[in-house]
Formats: structure tokens, C-alpha cells, sequence
């Protein structure tokens, strides 16, 4: 193997692992809320992907980015608002446990359903978005590897997601009163947080962050309505991977899934790509139940204490 | 006897189907009654799993297709189609087996997510292999001779045995579930469902009470792959896809989670409807609606089960008089 075809391999395994990051962050989000598994994760990725799609063609590039990181928004917004909200509620009344496990089957409904929808709307075929710089034989090269110049524009805006969740976890109020809800519902709630208009933002954050990497990484891999159940099952093994509930781990874990991935194929044959992926995966659940770099719970809880 | 009641309406009901459509003129609807017995087969599994020991898998479809693929594989390479369903069988008990003892370790998310690994490493291996046939997966399956000249077979003369068949097989595993669940280890599985540490308080092997489920779902789903690949002749990776797995999760969440007979009759009429193509485009679509619907309206279940809504009224006859 020699050095250009290396980092040829590490190139494509950061394209997809700052994917992977981008899916797993937005799973925190929407976990540390409210203890549920986002299911539908993927598909605002690849609704994301098509909404810049349609609107690239009416208004320009950056617009349409614009407006379909809003548009994704707001029907996260509506699904948490209309469904999971209410089945909250209900599931309170009904259930002597708590509801994480239906609300998690939930989405996976709403998962289906996005999907379909985005089947009528864009029909089977694949679509494209636009490159942002040059086109689709622009290459930079460096070190004897050529890249596509959108490969800095997808590894900028996951770096950029990722310093914005930092500073807005640890910085701002909002940030702050949500993890506050993470770490106990009742107690956010006692200091005057509404803890469930925090669940609502969420799950828009988590849209919004979604769509934004759906369309950035778009024109290198294009889009078709199909693709966010694999994306979601992704993006889930690298947030369970790294750990569930911490950026950090899911930064990493993403990053490292995608090298790890793109190695994979000097062994294997390119179909077992996920193969691989999840058998680590499994690994890491049956040795270190709480992640690759995850504290165990009983731990985290007996750090909140002091 | 009270036990028996869902039992005893399901084979009332199976001998009218068949009356109802010979009368009707429409017989060839016994093919996808028959394919949807199947399917209900493989649902029963999920159901035991999920409803009773509170397990959640989102493998089944994994083992629905190590059945088939084993026995496909096996029956065409000239293997006895009998012995090679109970090397079907049997493998798929010893992964169950193996898969289990660590991932029944697992709760809630993690459990789904591992079950899940877990399928989709099923359907990227049999879309992967090349002697599995790749996307267009097996065909020319030979036929599953029973005894004598009966067979599994999806020639248009064996229609109305093979229906008669594949309900034989359905009422067998509801005879086998109904007695199971009302015996001891039904008792353990309830309570394990309504928390671990108690039943393992009072004496419940927990883990190994959950880990024979597993393996009794995962043969379910392997017995039903295998018919279902001798009665259609053929197998492909779709039958291993997770959507699937996902179909048999809301099936059983339409049949009211812990309730059998529920499951069996949301099995095989939401699998006959989309067999018959009655969604039409919206054929994932309305699986996907069920999910959310069920989750909204009945988070635990409908507890409106026929059986027990007809014997209620007929205690409540009895005390009034």
C-alpha cells in the first residue's frame, strides 16, 4: 500500500465519519432531552439533502441551504410537538413505566413515514445538489491524494456543528437548561426550566443540525429518498459506539468508524463495509456496555452528586 | 378449557376461509393466506419475545431468512428438505444461542440497536455472498414433501392443502404458546416483564428464561422461513431486510403487544392485505402510520382482546340470571 493510496482511504473515511459525527450529535441531542432514540435522525439528513435539491433550482445555493435547514427545522419541531408530545402524555396517564421504549418504536414510525413522503414528493431516482466550489471534476492535492474541494466544506461545517454544541451546551442559558433536563427532569422543572418546550427545541436543533449536514455532504454523495435508514442505524452505532449522551465521544466515535471503515476495505470485500462497523459495535456493547469512551452510568450519576 | 377459546375461534375461522372462498369464486386468495400464515408464524415469535418476557428484537427478519437461506441452500443441493429444515432449525437455535447470552445482557436501546446490528449483518451477508445468490437470492427451491404425496408447494393444485397446512402449522404454535404461557414459565415471563430484579428475587432464572425465549422466537421466525421459502419457491435478501423486522415490531404492536392471539390475527390480515397489494404504493407507508398510531392510542397494547371480551359478557350473563 503506498502513501497516496493511504490517505486516499483516510480521505473517504473522514467524508463519512464526519457523517456518521454529524447523525450521532444530533441523536445526543434529542437523547440527553429526553432518553429516547431518534429513529428518524437519518431522514432529516436526507431530507436535508432534498430540499436543497428542489430549491437550488429556484433560488441560489446558499438560500436553499438556508431554507432547507429551516424547513427541516420546523417539521422536527411539528413531529415533536404533534406525536411525541402527546404521546408523552398519554403514556404518563396509561403506562407504569416510563414511555422511552414506545416513544423510541414511535419514531421509527415517523421514520417510515418521512421516508414515503419523500418518495411521492422526489420519486426513486437519485438526486444531486450542486457542488458549492468548483464542480465535480475540481480536485485539490495534496500529498500526491486528490480530493474534491467539497470534502473541506463537509469536514468545516461538522467541525463547526461540533464547536457550536460545545459552546452552546456549556455557554448559554438554553444550553445550559437542557442539560439540566438530561440530567433530571424534576429538578429542571422544580428551578423553573419548561422542560418540555426544551424537548421541542430538540428536536428542532436536532432537524436543523441534520438537514445542514444532508446538504453539505449531498453534492459528493448525492441524495435519494431511500438512504436514511442506513444513516439513522449509522448514526446510532456511532453514538452508542462512542458513548450515548456525549459529543466528544460521538465526534470521535464517528471519526474513527469512518477511517476504520474505509481500512476495511483492503481486507474485506467493499459489501461488508457495515458488517464490520456493527461487529465492533457489538464488541464494544458486551465488553463496555456504555461506550467506547463512556463513563457507566452509575458513575456519571455518582458525579452529578458531588 | 377457557385457555383454549382463541384457539378454538381461530380453526372455527380457518375451516370458513376456505369455505367462504371456494363459494365466492375467489380461491386463489388462499396463496396469500397461506404466504400470510407464514409471516403471522414469524410475528408469533416477536410477540412471546416482546410482550411477554419484555424483550425487544428488532432481528427477526434475520432469522427468518437463516431458516430460509439454510433450508433453500441445503434442499437444493439435493439434502433431504426435511432434514435440511431441521438443520434450519437447529442453526438458527445455535445463533440465537450464541447472539443470545451477551445481548439479552442489554437493555432498552441497546438491545434494539444490537438485535438490529444484528440484522442488518444478515442481510448485507446474504446480499454479499455470491453463492447466496446476491440481490436476486435463491430459486427453484425443491418442494417440502410432509407425507405421502403432500407437500409444501406453490403449484395451483396444492393450493387449498398447503392452505390447510399452513394453518395446521399456525394453530399448532398457538397450542404450543397458549400452553406455554400458562404454564410455569409463562408465569416467570410475566414477571420478568414487570421487573427483573423481582422475578429474580423470587426465584426466576432470569437470564435463562430470557434467553429460551430468544431462541424459541428466533425458531418461530426460522420454521416460518423455511416454509415459506419451499411454499414460494424461491428467497431474497428482502426477506433479511431490518423493514421487515420492523413490519413483524408492529404487527405485534397492532395485535396489542402481549396478547397471542391478537397477534396472530393482525399477522395474517395486515400481511394478506399487503400481499394482496391493497396499499399499493403506500404498502411501508402504512405500516409506518400503524407504528405511530398504536404507540399514541395504546402504548401498552389494546387490551380489547376477543376472547376475553366474549367470556367477560358471558360472566356477567351468568351472575345477572
Amino acid at each position: 500500500m503506498t502513501s497516496d493510496i493511504v490517505i486516499q482511504y483516510i480521505i473517504s473515511g473522514l467524508i463519512y465519519g464526519s457523517i456518521y459525527a454529524v447523525i450521532a450529535l444530533g441523536f445526543n441531542i434529542v437523547y440527553n432531552a429526553t432518553g429516547i432514540i431518534n429513529f428518524a435522525q437519518g431522514e432529516f439528513v436526507m431530507l436535508g439533502g432534498m430540499i436543497t435539491h428542489s430549491f437550488s433550482k429556484i433560488m441560489s445555493l446558499p438560500l436553499a441551504l438556508l431554507a432547507a435547514v429551516l424547513i427541516t427545522a420546523v417539521i422536527g419541531g411539528f413531529i415533536e410537538l404533534v406525536l411525541i408530545r402527546n404521546i408523552g402524555r398519554l403514556a404518563k396517564k396509561k403506562l407504569k413505566k416510563s414511555p422511552e421504549m414506545q416513544m423510541t418504536i414511535m419514531t421509527i414510525g415517523i421514520s417510515i413515514l418521512l421516508r414515503e413522503t419523500a418518495l411521492t414528493i422526489w420519486g426513486e431516482q437519485v438526486q444531486t445538489v450542486p457542488f458549492f466550489t468548483g464542480n465535480e471534476t475540481s480536485s485539490i492535492t495534496v500529498a500526491g491524494a486528490s480530493f474534491s474541494p467539497q470534502l473541506i466544506w463537509i469536514i468545516t461545517t461538522a467541525f463547526l456543528i461540533f464547536l457550536f454544541l460545545s459552546f452552546f451546551y456549556k455557554f448559554t442559558l438554553k444550553g445550559q437548561a437542557m442539560r439540566a433536563c438530561a440530567c433530571s427532569k424534576t429538578g429542571a422543572l422544580i428551578c423553573g426550566i419548561p422542560a418540555s418546550t426544551m424537548v421541542t427545541f430538540s428536536f428542532i436543533l436536532a432537524a436543523g443540525i441534520g438537514a445542514l449536514a444532508g446538504s453539505v455532504t449531498a453534492p459528493l454523495t448525492q441524495t435519494h429518498y431511500a438512504i436514511g435508514t442506513a444513516l439513522s442505524i449509522k448514526g446510532f452505532t456511532v453514538a452508542v459506539f462512542g458513548g450515548l449522551g456525549s459529543s466528544g465521544a460521538a465526534a470521535a466515535a464517528g471519526f474513527l468508524l469512518g477511517i476504520i471503515e474505509s481500512f476495511s476495505i483492503v481486507v474485506f470485500p467493499e459489501a461488508f463495509k457495515d458488517i464490520v462497523s456493527i461487529l465492533l459495535l457489538l464488541i464494544v456493547l458486551f465488553l463496555r456496555p456504555s461506550g467506547l469512551f463512556g463513563t457507566p452510568l452509575k458513575k456519571r450519576k455518582k458525579d452529578s452528586n458531588k | 378449557m377457557k385457555k383454549y377459546t382463541s384457539l378454538i375461534i381461530f380453526l372455527g375461522l380457518a375451516v370458513l376461509i376456505p369455505l367462504i372462498t371456494s363459494l365466492s369464486g375467489k380461491n386463489f386468495y388462499l396463496t396469500q393466506l397461506t404466504m400470510s400464515a407464514y409471516y403471522a408464524l414469524a410475528a408469533l415469535g416477536l410477540c412471546l419475545l416482546l410482550g411477554y418476557a419484555g424483550q425487544i428484537s428488532l432481528g427477526q427478519a434475520g432469522f427468518f431468512a437463516i431458516g430460509g437461506y439454510t433450508s433453500a441452500i441445503m434442499s437444493s443441493a439435493g439434502l433431504d428438505p426435511r432434514l435440511a429444515f431441521i438443520v434450519a432449525i437447529i442453526s438458527a437455535a445455535l445463533i440465537a444461542f450464541v447472539i443470545g447470552i451477551p445481548v439479552l445482557k442489554l437493555k432498552g436501546h441497546y438491545l434494539a440497536m444490537a438485535t438490529l446490528g444484528f440484522g442488518v449483518i444478515i442481510e448485507k451477508l446474504v446480499r454479499g455472498i455470491p453463492s447466496l445468490g446476491g440481490a436476486d437470492g435463491i430459486s427453484n427451491v425443491p418442494d417440502f414433501p410432509l407425507f405421502g404425496s403432500i407437500c409444501i408447494t406453490g403449484g395451483r393444485a396444492a393450493r387449498l392443502s398447503n392452505y390447510i397446512i399452513s394453518f395446521t402449522l399456525l394453530a399448532l404454535a398457538l397450542f404450543l404458546l397458549t400452553n406455554l404461557l400458562s404454564s410455569r414459565s409463562g408465569r416467570a415471563l410475566r414477571a420478568i416483564h414487570e421487573s427483573e430484579d423481582a422475578a429474580s428475587a423470587m426465584g426466576v432464572n432470569t437470564a435463562r428464561t430470557k434467553l429460551i425465549t430468544f431462541i424459541i422466537a428466533a425458531v418461530c421466525a426460522a420454521a416460518a422461513g423455511s416454509f415459506l421459502t419451499h411454499y414460494n419457491g424461491s428467497i431474497g435478501p428482502g426477506e433479511a431486510a431490518p423493514l421487515k423486522s420492523i413490519r413483524y415490531l408492529s404487527i405485534v404492536a397492532v395485535g396489542g403487544i402481549s396478547n397471542v392471539a391478537g397477534t396472530l390475527a393482525a399477522g395474517i390480515i395486515l400481511n394478506f392485505l399487503s400481499l394482496r397489494g391493497v396499499f399499493g404504493v403506500y404498502d411501508d407507508a402504512v405500516f409506518g402510520v400503524i407504528l405511530v398510531a398504536v404507540m399514541m392510542l395504546a402504548p401498552e397494547g389494546f387490551k380489547l382482546s376477543i376472547p376475553s371480551w366474549i367470556s367477560k359478557r358471558f360472566v356477567q350473563r351468568k351472575s345477572k340470571t
